[in-house]
């Protein structure tokens, strides 16, 4: 049973690089996007972009550590303990950027748009590196078994760590410039599709030459991860890379649909080629799943939960994402009440006029 | 001398269990402001877009439409600081996670799936006004109200765990070998609290947003629509105050049952005695003497068990080691929250009442001045009771993390630290809490201004360049 929460832990890891990675990715092209003139319209597309969905999300963080505390405690701890300046810094990046995004927009003034833009920006480059950073010092077998502190420095200030965090960084921008390609596609914004594109190949090569220089690093710093890599992993390795090839054929070719559900495969299996490459170990060469999984009855309700997650949240994120590629979900409230009253059989009255002229009719 | 001061600055800052107690204490008293608008203001927004599409009203929908809006703001907010508790929980308590991770955690399970829910519809509902159908649109509003109220029960259920833990078995060297996980979450302690926040959070969020409208209609703003906004808040405020009153005393009762020595830092009782009096304010002096205050005879006794009134025994601190209960200044702070939560609550009480009856007797809602200036301060008055609230459980609780199983200096973490984030944490919660007050007050007087809505106002709304207006839009 401890296998099957392990994959459900992996799965999660997954929806949360290639949704909320994104998300950070896209704040990564808000930070490159210029000064307030010359960047105004592809911040404009990251924010039509991450708008209605980064909150849902944001959420499968939250959910990697529930499946984390309730099922492997002793691992959890351990990483806490062991990692706590990185886990901090993201708890506080993730603080400032999500206050930022939603304040930005409700501002009008351009210095003020100015410093939470900044403020957004810089945040989602700094969280997605520490996750990396953290990922790069459980997987190089820094984070000890048994609830106790390791290196507080060293384990999270290393050669994979670093790997680890650009690759989290550069991997992030790139799945969401492909995504932005085919937002702005949508928006019939042809100009901005290009300018992504250019980006999103870009970025791909950024993420090949980091790939390539991380394998050398892994060999020299993490033993047995680089083992798992080349071996039980292999397959899985092997198409992540066809998969990142292939879209980036097709990205030079400039067919972004295509691309985007090969960058998606590519960015997934890198993840899944790290969960099996450290299996069996939580946290490599010291604690095995099996030995920190909780008690059956902790097991049984986390996968009941996850099965009812299935049932009940997994249709609505999907209707979310159905709604939100459709355009039917334009934007936050309406521009004017009128719009949709004039939609009504009942409603009266040209869209667009003055509030208080509504106001002073409506005497029911 | 400066080196004594310099010893002392360097062990509080080495030690940490007041830091890593602080910081928990401070963000989760951030958080707990945000919950009530985020469990019940979508049931409020519901209610005024009900009336819009049932009865055509046009200023109970432009009240929907905006309230959508700030609510998208302090639900961005609630998100991320809810994120960082589900951090700290790890990065401050790492011992007790370690050890009750496997039984504290499983109710965040299905917290997960309800906010995951919750995240979702609130997104199409805040940007689906446009182009969804409206009673679609309406329909997708429900499951946050739902989602809110699971959420916010399974969190409490954790909560209750820590002072009722239950539905696990330790072998002998105290780790945890088995969990019923309905046991957990069902804790005894889990009905009556639960039920207590899930009513404050419609009691603060209805006081709390009718007093922005209360303060505008003491301003001269007595139009309709702030009209209409304070009466689907305040009704709601009014509603669960009794009920409010009921689950509270029951809950108090509870904790004379469960948690004697927690009751007895309530009542301010050193020495087990029956006849006790309810001192109203009053301090425990550290040789174990209550002064001051106001004292009335027998009440704490009477209201402990009416069957047995006056006559009933109140278990007294010192029925356990010192070590085993919450520290004199401890004690002290319980006993004030507890009469500042129960003393704002009479008054919004009353308020509540004043309301009711005018309604009853004379089909308005009260015109006096008086009533609109009390109205206005109900909602900050009711954070603060809230506050107090969240003080008597958990200092109460002290000093036991979980309720006689593991003390919180056994359950914090080893990294010394602590005290550099809780500053930063401190310096960033202000900062955002400031802005987020400021950012409300500008959205709202934009739309004052403005009159309707204007492109520029919300969080996250496409600006002009990606709107791309279809044909017919362009045509005035």
């Amino acid at each position: 049973m401890s296998t099957a929460v392990a994959a459900v832990l992996l799965a999660a890891v997954v929806a949360y690089a290639v949704f909320g990675g994104a998300d950070f990715g896209a704040g990564f092209w808000d930070l490159t996007a210029g000064g307030a003139e010359r960047g105004a319209r592809p911040r404009a597309v990251v924010e039509h972009s991450i708008g209605p969905v980064w909150e849902a999300n944001h959420v499968w963080l939250i959910f990697i550590f529930v499946v984390l505390w309730t099922s492997f405690s002793e691992a959890y701890a351990s990483i806490t303990l062991t990692l706590f300046v990185p886990l901090m810094i993201a708890a506080l990046g993730i603080v400032l950027r999500g206050a930022s995004f939603a304040f930005r927009k409700a501002v009008v003034a351009t210095w003020a748009r100015r410093v939470f833009g900044a403020g957004f920006a810089l945040s989602s480059v700094l969280v997605p590196y520490c996750m990396g950073a953290i990922m790069g010092g459980i997987a190089s077998g820094r984070v000890p078994a048994g609830g106790r502190a390791g290196d507080p420095v060293g384990s999270w200030i290393n050669p994979t760590s670093v790997v680890g965090g650009v690759l989290a960084v550069t991997a992030a921008a790139y799945l969401s410039a492909v995504y932005l390609v085919w937002d702005a596609r949508r928006l019939d914004e042809t100009d901005m599709a290009e300018y992504f594109r250019r980006r999103a190949v870009i970025s791909a090569v950024v993420v090949a030459v980091t790939v390539a220089v991380g394998a050398v690093v892994l060999h020299a710093d993490a033993g047995y991860l680089f083992d798992g890599l080349t071996s039980r992993a292999l397959p899985v390795v092997i198409l992540s890379i066809a998969c990142g090839v292939a879209a980036l054929l097709l990205l030079g070719r400039a067919a972004a649909r295509g691309a985007r559900a090969l960058a998606v495969v590519a960015v997934a299996t890198a993840v899944v080629s790290w969960g099996v490459a450290q299996w069996p170990y939580v946290l490599p060469e010291s604690l095995t799943f099996t030995a920190a999984a909780s008690s059956s009855g902790t097991l049984t309700a986390v996968l009941v939960a996850v099965a009812l997650a299935v049932v009940v949240v997994l249709p609505g994120f999907v209707l979310l994402y159905v709604l939100d590629q459709r355009g039917l979900l334009p934007e936050e409230g309406v521009a004017d009440a009128a719009d949709r009253v004039a939609d009504r059989p009942v409603g009266d009255g040209p869209a667009g006029g003055p509030d208080r002229t509504r106001l002073k009719e409506s005497g029911t | 001398m400066i080196a004594t001061v310099g010893t002392i600055a360097v062990f509080a800052a080495a030690d940490p269990v007041p830091w890593a107690r602080s910081q928990m204490a401070f963000t989760l008293m951030f958080h707990i402001i945000l919950v009530p608008l985020g469990v019940s203001w979508t049931f409020m927004t519901l209610i005024a877009n009900y009336r819009a599409l049932r009865h055509d009203d046009r200023d109970a929908l432009l009240l929907a439409q905006r309230w959508s809006k700030y609510m998208a703001v302090t639900f961005a907010v609630g998100a991320v600081t809810g994120t960082v508790l589900s951090f700290e929980f790890g990065l401050l308590w790492p011992r007790f996670m370690d050890q009750w991770g496997e039984a504290f955690g499983v109710p965040f399970a299905f917290e997960g799936l309800f906010f995951f829910t919750e995240a979702i519809f609130i997104s199409i509902y805040i940007f689906g006004w446009r182009r969804l159908r409206p009673w679609a649109h309406f329909w997708t509003g429900v499951p946050i109200v739902l989602a809110g109220i699971l959420g916010s029960v399974s969190v409490v259920a954790a909560n209750a765990w820590m002072n009722a833990p239950t539905g696990f078995t330790t072998n002998s060297a105290g780790t945890v070998v088995a969990v019923d996980p309905v046991r957990v979450i069902f804790n005894d302690s889990m009905p009556l609290q639960a039920a207590h926040m899930v009513v404050a959070a419609y009691l603060v969020g209805g006081f709390l947003i009718a007093s922005v409208y209360a303060t505008a209609m003491l301003r001269g703003r007595t139009d309709r629509y702030h009209r209409l906004g304070f009466i689907i808040a305040f009704s709601v405020a009014a509603v669960a105050t009794p009920i409010q009153m009921g689950v509270g005393d029951s809950l108090a009762r509870w904790v004379y049952t469960n948690q004697p020595v927690k009751f007895a830092a309530i009542e301010l009782v050193p020495t087990t005695a029956s006849d006790v009096p309810e001192t109203i304010l009053g301090r425990l002096g550290e040789d174990g003497t209550v002064s001051g205050g106001i004292p009335i005879p027998g009440l704490a006794s009477w209201l402990s068990d009416p069957s047995t009134g006056r006559a009933t025994v109140v278990q007294g601190l010192d029925t356990v080691p010192a070590d085993a209960r919450p520290t004199v200044d401890q004690v002290n702070i319980v006993h004030l929250g507890w009469d500042v939560m129960v003393g704002l609550g009479t008054l919004l009480f009353l308020l509540a009442v004043w309301y009711g009856a005018t309604w009853l007797f004379r089909r308005r809602m009260p015109a006096s001045r008086w009533f609109l200036g009390a109205a206005a301060a109900s909602g900050v008055l009711s954070v603060i009771a809230m506050e107090a609230g969240w003080i008597v459980t958990e200092v109460g609780r002290q000093p036991w993390i979980v309720y006689e199983l593991m003390k919180v200096e056994d359950a914090v973490t080893a990294n010394t630290g602590v005290w550099i984030s809780f500053a930063a944490i401190v310096v960033l919660y202000v900062a955002v809490g400031v802005t987020t007050i400021l950012v409300l007050r500008g959205m709202s007087r934009r739309f004052r201004r403005a009159g309707g809505f204007t492109d520029h106002d919300a969080p996250y709304a496409p600006g002009p360049p990606v709107q791309a207006p279809s044909e017919q839009e362009k045509v005035p």
